[in-house]
């Protein structure tokens, strides 16, 4: 018979951790403290350099005025606060909206093609190419948009300057004239840098669609399409949203294409989307070298603030829908 | 897994098949009136079917006749699996799949290019292994998954189409007060059956059943053996199962196919009344198998 050993059997166990393994525990366990440390020091440093502003002017004013005039911050340093930044908001929403109800689609329709419907060796480099749209840096596709996408642009942006004319809404939203630089362009370019992430998080649900099941749709006598519809949208709702949350995000932050594309129109709120006008980034990364006014640059900081808080709201909410969606397929 | 042989760009090998999109002069077929009285006769002559040029099962010929319930029988590898879906053209849908001779439904082959394969789909349903509802739908639509497929408009309510598929499936009475509940929700058991009356929706003339039962517990197997021999009054049943007794159960006809060892091609043994199969085989492999001596 064999058994274990005696001197084996006998031998104390080791107690507590070897140095290797404390020095491993306390290495990881400083950096996942960094990461919230970081994420805790910007929302302080960012609330400390508001501060004077907000406790000037008074939290309200910053959210209840589109009127940007630095200057006039001299001039009158009573009320009424020259540093309302709504039109910066509106900006920051309608540029994101334009590229989300362009990039969603396209977004699906891109990976339904490299998950189902493209030619088997195709798929590689088809989601290879994808992927390389989102290496492309901000500012390139900046530059790009200003000398080949808005000239490319210019002849829908011109037709739809007039074509609505009239009509209640759609009349307002794209009144004319198309002044190139504008929200519209910088939607368009945030729609193309947002497709990458929103396509590869779609491919990624989509591949997840079990083949059982899409085997059963076309056993019950399915086109490739009808298949597509039964068996691998429906339980992909949830991941499509989190997906388009993820690229809301991006496009929520996104600076220095939009910079380059919006015409940094920061005096008031420009309603028509060919218009010029200002997002949240753009209208820091051009101000904050010469922000020399009182309060300039601490309003600033009002706006990043409120672009934080935006982008954390979006985060969240985002991640509610995708779980109370989750459930219903799981 | 993909359906990669669906897109021109893959079938460079000659002998895949393609999917017409419109097929030039689709023979003429009443679909309802067929299934209703007459299931078509199947016939498969010199059936080769293979991946990537590897033949998974060769040289099968064999009759399906109408109204019986067939079981196809052998060892692990053999190609019983393979050539079931070779019954419908789902074997087409797996990457770099081949076949060649042919599969004569009513004496039209399925896989001439002129034939619509989503046609012949809706003429020979199949269930598979495991249950596979659609878990966003509820029980009801998901009875109606397959009537809807192809109509734009006309979508009625189809109440009595959902109780007789039900009734037929031997769930209704489990069912109908919950129609409108997901059908995720429902027993393995009772995931199959639905997933039998999806099928039987469609009216089918031709079931295939992919080992029906293999995921399912002994009481929920039995119910669902009852049912084929009951489906037998409508429709042509194929039952592929790797359980001897199951097969000596449900049906009139066995096939049994063989395969030496790995690497080689499964092939038909023998194939005759499943009472000759079990008591009375021509052939020593069959005996050895049904006899329980390998396999």
């Amino acid at each position: 018979m064999t058994g274990i050993p005696a001197d084996r059997a006998a031998a104390p166990l080791r107690r507590g951790r070897g140095r290797g393994d404390r020095l491993f525990h306390s290495g990881v366990t400083a950096a996942g403290t960094v990461v919230v440390l970081v994420l805790l020091a910007t929302v302080v440093f960012i609330v400390i350099k508001a501060w004077p502003a907000v406790s000037h002017y008074g939290p309200g004013s910053f959210l209840s005025s589109d009127r940007w005039a630095p200057s006039d911050a001299v001039a009158n340093q009573a009320d009424p606060n020259p540093y309302g930044i709504l039109q910066f908001l509106y900006g920051t929403l309608v540029t994101s909206a334009i590229a989300m109800v362009i990039a969603v689609p396209v977004s699906i329709a891109v990976a339904l093609t490299i998950t189902d419907v493209a030619p088997q060796r195709l798929r590689r480099p088809l989601s290879a190419l994808v992927d390389l749209l989102a290496a492309i840096p901000s500012v390139v596709y900046g530059i790009w948009g200003i000398f080949a996408l808005i000239p490319a642009l210019r002849p829908f942006g011109d037709w739809a300057a007039t074509a609505f004319d009239g009509i209640p809404v759609l009349g307002t939203v794209f009144s004319g004239p198309f002044s190139g630089v504008s929200y519209f362009s910088a939607g368009v370019v945030l729609a193309i840098m947002v497709l990458p992430i929103v396509t590869a998080v779609c491919r990624e649900v989509f591949a997840t669609a079990p083949c059982a099941e899409k085997e059963s749709a076309y056993a019950l006598g399915a086109t490739r399409t009808e298949m597509l519809r039964m068996a691998v949208l429906p339980r992909s709702r949830s991941g499509i949203v989190g997906a388009s949350v993820l690229g809301l995000g991006r496009a929520l932050g996104e600076t220095i294409a939009v910079t380059m594309l919006i015409g940094d129109n920061v005096l008031s709120i420009t309603r028509s989307v060919l218009g010029q006008g200002a997002t949240m980034p753009s209208v820091i990364a051009n101000e904050f070298t010469e922000a020399n006014q009182p309060f300039h640059l601490s309003s600033l900081f009002v706006v990043a603030g409120c672009l934080l808080a935006l982008a954390l709201v979006v985060n969240a909410l985002g991640r509610l829908i995708v779980r109370r969606t989750g459930e219903n397929i799981a | 897994m993909t359906y990669g042989n669906r897109n021109p760009l893959d079938s460079l090998d000659p002998t895949a098949m393609k999917e017409p999109k419109m097929p030039p002069t689709a023979p003429p077929v009443d679909q309802q009136a067929a299934a209703r009285f007459a299931p078509a006769r199947l016939d498969v002559v010199d059936l080769t079917a293979s991946y990537r040029g590897l033949p998974a099962v060769a040289d099968v010929s064999l009759t399906i006749e109408p109204h019986r319930v067939t079981a196809l029988i052998g060892p692990s590898g053999c190609g019983k699996s393979t050539l079931l879906r070779c019954l419908n053209g789902m074997h087409l849908m797996a990457p770099h799949a081949t076949v060649t001779g042919q599969v004569l439904l009513g004496g039209t082959d399925i896989y001439d290019p002129r034939v619509n394969p989503i046609e012949i789909r809706r003429r020979v349903g199949m269930v598979f292994q495991r249950p596979t509802p659609f878990p966003t739908m509820s029980i009801r639509d998901n009875v109606l998954a397959g009537v809807h497929l192809g109509r734009r408009r006309g979508r009625g309510t189809h109440d009595d189409l959902v109780e007789q598929a039900l009734m037929r499936a031997g769930l209704w009475k489990e069912v109908r007060n919950r129609l409108k509940a997901p059908g995720g929700g429902l027993s393995g058991g009772q995931q199959q059956r639905l997933c039998i009356a999806r099928a039987l929706a469609v009216e089918p003339e031709i079931l295939l059943m992919d080992e029906p039962c293999s995921a399912l517990d002994p009481i929920s197997t039995l119910v669902i053996e009852d049912l084929i021999k009951e489906i037998r009054e409508t429709c042509t049943v194929v039952i592929v199962t790797h359980n001897m007794q199951q097969a000596a159960r449900v049906s009139d006809t066995t096939v049994f196919l063989n395969v030496e060892y790995a690497g080689v091609p499964g092939r038909l043994i023998e194939a005759g009344p499943t009472e000759q199969i079990f008591n009375a085989p021509q052939q020593r492999a069959t005996e050895d198998y049904t006899s329980g001596r390998f396999g």
